[in-house]
């Protein structure tokens, strides 16, 4: 399987990144992806800006080995992911995850086994800042719950 | 030397984002070098050290419970991971 991975401040291109996801077109029956944006919040909890840090190294490496992870639970041809840091406003482009498969069903399992693991196994921290001031978002338990599932689908 | 690395909440209430240590007897494994951090510093970083869900992760991997650390490793605290 192609991976791809990518962290970054600037912003990304959806279609040119799924274009590279098809450079294999005999084989590619799917392409299945995931587009997560900054999202502005309502009320008191609106936000001005997120910031995103990380931890550079352990980051790609940790996002490589998810890659891994899902390429020996499905069949996979390629599969791409980016993701921003730095300070991005709401309604920006955070993160992105593409897969390319045969067929439809891997290509949606892998997509979000991948999201999935990004969530509570990447290391990156969101800072939100609004009229209140700033605050580090806390991880959610939903989130380990979404991760928790596969393990169960695994084994 | 063994260098420290924090990030996130952790590296902003402890104000610090690295800092490097001897590797001896006082830092032989991560336990030990979590209680030489908060010995040689002030009462604060028992306070953000001690919180129970910090992640402690040695070269890039996140180790689980106490691990024995060689001279030259890269220790990370870190609160859990919030990105995607």
């Amino acid at each position: 399987m192609r991976t791809h991975v990518s962290v970054q401040q600037a912003d990304f291109d959806v279609a040119a990144l799924q274009a590279e996801l098809q450079t294999d077109a005999a084989a590619v029956g799917a392409i299945a992806t995931f587009t997560g944006y900054v999202r502005g919040g309502q009320g008191d909890s609106v936000i001005s800006a997120l910031e995103l840090e990380h931890y550079p190294g352990m980051t790609e490496t940790s996002i490589e080995h998810i890659l891994r992870d899902s390429a020996q639970r499905w069949p996979l041809l390629a599969a791409t992911v980016v993701h921003r840091i730095g300070i991005l406003e709401p309604g920006a482009q955070i993160v992105w995850v593409g897969v390319s498969a045969g067929h439809r069903g891997d290509a949606f399992a892998a997509c979000e086994f991948i999201m999935d693991y990004l969530k509570t196994r990447a290391p990156f921290w969101k800072k939100e800042s609004g009229a209140g001031g700033s605050r580090w978002v806390d991880a959610r338990d939903s989130d380990n719950a979404r991760a928790a599932r596969w393990q169960a689908q695994g084994e | 030397m063994l260098r420290v690395l924090f990030f996130g909440r952790i590296r902003e209430e402890l104000g610090c984002a690295h800092l490097s240590l001897e590797h001896d007897e006082s830092t032989a494994d991560l336990e030990r070098l979590q209680q030489e951090l908060v010995a040689a510093n002030s009462e604060k970083w028992a306070q953000v050290l001690s919180a129970d869900n910090i992640i402690r992760a040695v070269n890039q991997q996140v180790a689980q419970g106490n691990v024995a650390l060689c001279d030259g490793d890269e220790v990370a605290f870190f609160p859990p991971v919030t990105g995607g």
